[in-house]
């Protein structure tokens, strides 16, 4: 059965915000074919690439737009796309790097996260014109294959 | 997200219930840092039994107080956090670097 279904939502880029994005991705996600763990690393992930948006594309500020667009592609799949007008990335490949922070106050651990916890990361940027994060994965393991 | 800190002799213990998300981080960040910066606080436990959830925002605040910790000679312990918490934490390496324990009563066993 192909079970094509989406959200789509935008929101100022204010902190409180993004439990709300992650709540709501992953209340959608309960549509397919998932644990609870893994609802567990959707939230994280949306968590990561809103927080982003907030402190680095837009810097804190308050008014910018963030645009989350979730999109059951099958049974098993999802597409998670997380976008911003904010200030861009200029070195996309550097922002990846595991640690690398631009603030020597944070981790530097979210687009780690998104790499571990998603089949796929697709990241376009623009300096001066937004960044989009695309986030892929597929729920069918092998163990639930099997019970298929 | 809610905060309880309590001072125990020259140990801070810190109980968090809720999400630690960039919301609480720097609330956190700042009652922390004001209790170890009154030079009176060495250790640290930070009880997470009550936490839901954690993301890179709120292992920033443990991994900045760990580097306070440390600099202070001072121990750092987190206490009870859930299987799915511990997964965020292992994966970060931040078990590797702070003792973590099921309970406060486990830390005063030690």
């Amino acid at each position: 059965m192909n079970m094509k279904n989406y959200v789509r939502f935008e929101f100022p880029s204010t902190p409180e915000n993004v439990s709300f994005a992650r709540s709501c991705v992953a209340a959608f996600a309960t549509q397919i074919d998932c644990n609870l763990e893994e609802l567990e690393e959707i939230k994280l992930v949306v968590s990561e690439a809103v927080t982003n948006c907030i402190i680095h594309g837009y810097e804190n500020k308050p008014h910018g737009k963030i645009i989350v667009l979730a999109t059951i592609l099958d049974n098993h799949s999802m597409e998670i796309m997380i976008e911003d007008y904010g200030k861009g990335i200029t070195d996309i490949k550097q922002a990846m790097e595991a640690n690398f922070s631009t603030d020597p106050a944070r981790t530097g651990l979210g687009f780690t996260f998104m790499k571990s916890f998603m089949d796929d990361l697709d990241v376009q940027s623009q300096p001066g014109i937004g960044t989009s994060v695309k986030l892929t994965r597929c729920f069918l393991t092998k163990d639930k294959e099997a019970l298929a | 997200m809610e905060m309880e800190l309590r001072q125990i002799r020259n140990t801070l213990l810190v109980r968090i219930k809720g999400e630690m998300d960039m919301v609480i981080a720097d609330r956190l960040r700042k009652e922390i840092d004001r209790k170890l910066d009154g030079k009176k606080v060495i250790n640290l436990v930070i009880n997470m039994e009550k936490v839901t959830f954690i993301d890179s925002s709120g292992l920033g605040v443990i991994l900045g107080r760990y580097k306070k910790i440390s600099g202070l000679n001072g121990k750092m312990y987190i206490v009870g956090a859930s299987p799915s918490v511990s997964k965020i934490l292992m994966f970060s390496g931040i078990n590797k670097l702070i003792s973590m324990y099921n309970s406060e009563q486990d830390i005063v066993n030690i």
